[in-house]
């Protein structure tokens, strides 16, 4: 995925004479008028359709305000929510940092908890040994479904886009059998109540702690995304093998050609990005809460996360840290829908909002690229 | 074991599995032909999906507001068109990603038919019966091709057209060339970018032209989930067709009828595993583009964007 970012193209001047100067400060206030600008348009546009359609805007932002952050509680859940989008995010940089698109992480995701929940109920060890453990074996759950693609690929030439694509319903279809077996994940009788899908509940001590802050609860996979999408941000841009995984995304034949194996890190890559979204899945069961069910598999547990994380992943333009406060608003958006339909206005106008904003936020880096380009254009023009 | 033989050999002697086979395949085969194009001028739409829901809601809501089929089609071919232009205008303009673009699409296009299908729930209908005589009588294959409701038969119209537009006119020359070397086309005088966003744009008519075929020739009212994933099918068909239409077309057929035996075997009241069922389609793609990939020449340039002098 080659994003066009700010820094590409530098401007003409680069030079820190007085004319360069205010040459980069105007840039920055046509970043900021072209990203106001966007934004504003896009919730105008939201808004725009609510009215059109017989509601009312006011009351519907003050709910998703009321829902994402102001009732008591509510941000705490908001900070949950973001957790397993950053970790899908962060996922996704990795691999699109390699130039490859991976866009299965909702498949990933459901695939890698259902493992991890798997061999979580087999191992039972005791508690706090076994949260980790589920953990990590929901990541490699993921990785394994994303490695199917990354073979795909490598081996027989199938572009990784598709077989991403179509694997989300096939694991989806596959955890969905999984849970009608009791030699799988389905609940014995007697432990699944009137319900016919449904995997065990984790016991009390194999769920990750909620510490309370002010009222707020949330699961420690808050912190641990956070610290996920530093390491990831400093091994992408400060380690050799984030500096050969950037070339291969940039340039495969140069990568190729300085001993970079596509096969190697290409497939590496896509199974981290796959690994992240597993572990995104194993942190919802484990973690819990309001948003994300009761410490079990049911169908229909990724709950969209995998998709709302890859958009996080493409609004925050391949940046690990930028994408934790996108993850945020997104979360927020997210918690603030479940109060909206009260309004009388249909809760589905949150998809729309967060696709008008991505779409907002893709265009000011592009016409800016275009711009940056014209410009040196003209500038060497004048040269000769 | 035999009784499922017994079976199998019901589905396939029984008309309605051809006719049900036939209503997939035209609905891929419009969403296919389409990105066919496209893809022939080496873009790769995976908004595809959302031009065929786009289409489809459009179709609804201009039969809810007029009261007519015809205009159902039109509003339909416009709504398709206007998404192809977000896609196209987007990524082959102004330089965005054309896989972020298109993803960020399907999800608008989910989210807004929903939320409006909600908001105001359009009736439909179903558009009516055309029975061509003679060749609807030919026995098993005869309904299926012939025998269908009338938007079914702009597919065969559409085929053709494509067909003459991309290998015997200058257009398509140009569009094909673009496709496979951008760097000569651009210094031979071709507008590279603008013939990909020609592309893109009819791939939204083809795309509108089969959402508005979902819902007067096959399904009759407008849900968020009638297009299901089958978009992505349609692209699959077009890299299974290794780039050409007769390929793509077979790649239509076989997936379809991977969907219709679903149907048919579930009809007969077979229990054998329904999420695998469900998942058959998906699978045989992913087979079909294992198998098939290596052995086919991708245009060239396929999903590589264009920016003079840089790509």
């Amino acid at each position: 995925m080659t994003a066009v970012t700010a820094d590409n193209v530098d401007a003409a001047g680069s030079s820190d004479t007085q004319a360069g100067r205010t040459r980069r400060g105007a840039r920055l206030g046509e970043w900021f008028a072209l990203y106001g600008t966007s934004i504003f348009a896009a919730l105008v546009l939201s808004a725009i359709l609510v009215e059109v359609t017989g509601g009312d805007w006011q009351p519907v932002v003050s709910a998703l305000l009321d829902g994402g952050v102001r009732r008591p509680g509510r941000w705490g859940e908001t900070l949950a929510t973001a957790a397993p989008l950053l970790i899908v995010a962060v996922g996704t940089v990795i691999s699109s940092k390699a130039g490859l698109v991976n866009i299965g992480q909702e498949g990933q995701l459901y695939v890698g908890a259902a493992i991890g929940a798997y061999f979580g109920f087999l191992i039972g060890g005791p508690g706090p040994i076994n949260v980790v453990l589920i953990l990590i074996i929901g990541a490699a759950g993921g990785g394994l479904w994303a490695g199917v693609a990354a073979g795909l690929r490598y081996w027989r030439g199938v572009p990784e886009v598709l077989s991403t694509l179509l694997l989300v319903t096939v694991g989806g279809q596959a955890v969905a059998y999984a849970l009608r077996w009791e030699w799988l994940l389905l609940a014995p009788e007697g432990r699944r109540g009137n319900r016919n899908q449904v995997s065990e509940q984790l016991a009390t001590d194999n769920r990750l702690p909620r510490p309370d802050l002010f009222g707020n609860e949330f699961p420690l996979t808050v912190f641990i995304s956070v610290v996920l999408a530093v390491i990831v941000a400093f091994a992408l841009s400060r380690t050799v093998w984030g500096f050969r995984l950037r070339m291969l995304g940039r340039n495969p034949r140069a990568a190729q050609r300085s001993g970079v194996s596509e096969t190697r890190y290409g497939a590496m890559a896509l199974m981290l990005s796959g690994a992240f979204a597993g572990l995104a899945g194993a942190a919802m069961l484990t973690g819990g809460g309001f948003a994300f069910g009761n410490y079990q598999i049911v169908p229909g547990f990724a709950s969209n996360i995998g998709w709302t994380g890859l958009l996080v992943a493409l609004v925050a333009y391949e940046k690990p840290l930028a994408a934790i406060p996108v993850a945020v608003v997104f979360a927020g958006l997210r918690t603030g829908s479940n109060f909206v339909s009260s309004t009388g206005v249909e809760s589905r106008i949150t998809d729309v909002i967060s696709g008008l904003l991505v779409l907002a936020l893709l265009i000011p880096a592009a016409v800016m690229f275009l711009r940056d380009r014209r410009r040196a254009r003209a500038a060497a023009t004048e040269r000769v | 074991m035999t009784d499922l033989l017994g079976a199998v050999y019901e589905i396939f002697s029984s008309e309605s599995t051809y006719l049900n086979g036939a209503l997939f395949a035209a609905f891929l085969g419009f969403a296919a032909t389409g990105e066919w194009v496209a893809e022939r001028s080496g873009t790769l739409n995976i908004s595809v999906e959302g031009m065929l829901l786009g289409g489809a809601f459009a179709a609804a809501m201009g039969y809810h507001l007029s009261g007519s089929v015809a205009v159902g089609l039109l509003t339909a071919v416009l709504g398709g068109v206007l998404i192809a232009g977000v896609q196209a205008e987007m990524s082959h303009r102004l330089a965005a990603d054309q896989f972020v673009v298109g993803l960020t699409l399907n999800i608008l296009v989910l989210g807004l038919a929903g939320f409006l299908e909600n908001e105001i729930a359009p009736e439909t209908t179903l558009a009516g019966r055309w029975e061509i005589p003679v060749l609807s009588n030919v026995p098993l294959l005869g309904q299926a091709l012939f025998g269908q409701r009338w938007p079914f038969y702009i597919l065969y119209l559409l085929m053709p057209l494509s067909w003459w537009l991309v290998y015997r006119t200058r257009w398509g020359l140009e569009l094909r060339s673009v496709g496979e070397n951008p760097q000569s086309a651009d210094v031979s005088g071709i507008d590279v970018n603008k013939r990909r966003r020609q592309s893109i744009y009819y791939t939204g008519l083809a795309c509108g032209l089969g959402g508005a075929f979902l819902i007067f020739g096959h399904i009759g009212r407008f849900e968020d989930t009638i297009v299901g994933g089958r978009g992505f099918i349609a692209i699959a068909a077009v890299i299974f067709g290794g780039w050409t239409l007769r390929g793509t077309l077979a790649g239509c057929v076989i997936f379809a009828g991977a969907l219709s035996f679903r149907l048919s075997i579930q009809g007969l009241g077979y229990d054998i595993n329904s999420e695998l069922l469900q998942a058959l389609p998906f699978i045989v793609t992913i087979a079909g583009m294992a198998i098939f990939a290596h052995r086919v020449r991708a245009p060239a340039a396929l999903a590589r964007p264009f920016i003079r002098g840089l790509r």
